[in-house]
């Protein structure tokens, strides 16, 4: 069966209150996932506070303040600080978000109307959701790039290439609008059901968005084998609409619709 | 049926090995188009046969066989049986392979879903015919 429960040995212990800074008088309390596949335990949430009067005003700020201010063994990944790397894609507040596009105070805005009376204030920070994680905010995402690649996402054709480049005419080139922006964070990928219980088989919406980019190229000359090869109860079909892809994206994209669209492409061979 | 799971035991294939697998199998689009089909006769269908039950509601056995044997009412009624179980049979082969990774759980639940369906349907347009084309036979 799916495994619906964390097995043991990630089952979440109480990690270390880390002290307040001094002098400090505008606080916000940090509940960062940790764990450190060296020392043997379980992982731990540990509890930061921040001080946001010396702190930059989104959740990748405070990250690196905890970092350079109070805990220098934090682990994350982090590079362009304006989302459009796609490094810093991690759990805030139950939303797989860019940390660095994400402010610490509209982090919890969706969560109010759930967690009434049972908020805490603090904003709990986890790694991508049902990954393996290498260390702390660190998931592995071999699997994620691997299937990307599976998709050959690169333009294929048999007519010999043109002295200049491949012409498109700007109605074609407006096709790819919404689908060339993906910066391959994995936040829809990792927020997705059904790529939690079949992320082996199933491409997982980041993929597949990116096979639809390449679907309705109008460069491109391999467009029945691309779905030759989608073509299949699990790597296309595990798509259930959930639509937590469109919801989670940092870059406000929608992967279901592109999914839609494929499945639209696949019955219009045969109909 | 080979499982190409990815699991946690050590592997020397390469990650793109392990997405590739056994390659596309060449099926979902029929089975899928076949969903949205039932559900689209599901509709007008289950609300047919819910009127037909309310007609049903306090009359006498031989009011209600005699409306069973209107051929419209049968036609509707085993219609409506064809639609919905193999609608129930899709969506529930759909749930067993989203849910079921143990393989030889899944192959039983796999048969036992598709003899299940089969066994309703079959009763089902059986009662029917039994009971609308029972003064004939």
């Amino acid at each position: 069966m799916a495994q619906f429960s964390l097995p043991k040995n990630s089952q979440l212990t109480e990690g270390k209150t880390w002290p307040r800074p001094p002098g400090a008088n505008n606080l916000q309390e940090f509940r960062i996932y940790r764990w450190n596949p060296d020392d043997g335990a379980n992982p731990r949430v540990d509890v930061y506070q921040v001080d946001r009067d010396d702190c930059g005003p989104m959740v990748l700020d405070a990250l690196l303040w905890i970092k350079a201010k109070v805990d220098s063994t934090l682990v994350f990944r982090r590079s362009c600080r304006e989302g459009i790397c796609g490094s810093c894609a991690m759990n805030i507040e139950g939303q797989n978000a860019l940390a660095c596009t994400m402010g610490i105070d509209e982090c919890q805005d969706h969560t109010k109307g759930h967690a009434k009376g049972k908020k805490t204030g603090a904003v709990r920070i986890y790694p991508l959701p049902h990954m393996p994680v290498l260390k702390d905010l660190v998931p592995d995402l071999t699997n994620f790039f691997a299937q990307h690649a599976s998709i050959e996402p690169w333009l294929q054709t048999e007519t010999p290439a043109p002295e200049g480049e491949w012409k498109q005419t700007p109605e074609d080139r407006a096709q790819l609008d919404g689908l060339y922006e993906c910066i391959l964070c994995a936040c829809c990928t990792t927020s997705c059901p059904s790529y939690w219980w079949n992320g082996d088989r199933f491409l997982g919406p980041a993929a597949l968005l990116q096979a639809y980019r390449w679907l309705i190229d109008s460069r491109d000359e391999n467009t029945g084998e691309r779905l030759d090869a989608l073509h299949d109860p699990f790597r296309l079909y595990r798509c259930h609409t959930i639509m937590n892809c469109a919801n989670t994206c940092p870059k406000n994209l929608n992967p279901a619709k592109a999914i839609a669209e494929i499945k639209k492409m696949m019955i219009s061979r045969e109909v | 049926m080979v499982d190409n799971r990815q699991n946690t035991n050590l592997t020397m294939r390469t990650p793109r090995s392990r997405v590739k697998g056994l390659g596309a199998s060449g099926h979902g689009a029929s089975h899928w188009w076949l969903q949205r089909l039932t559900a689209a006769s599901n509709a007008p269908l289950m609300v047919a046969f819910v009127v037909v039950i309310a007609l049903m509601a306090g009359r006498p056995y031989a009011e209600a066989v005699a409306l069973m044997s209107h051929p419209i009412v049968a036609l509707i009624l085993i219609l409506a049986v064809i639609s919905v179980t193999l609608h129930m049979r899709i969506g529930m082969q759909v749930i067993i392979e989203d849910y079921v990774h143990d393989k030889g759980l899944k192959i039983v639940s796999l048969f036992a879903n598709n003899f299940y369906a089969v066994i309703v349907a079959v009763s089902c347009l059986y009662a029917i015919l039994r009971v609308s084309l029972g003064k004939l036979v």
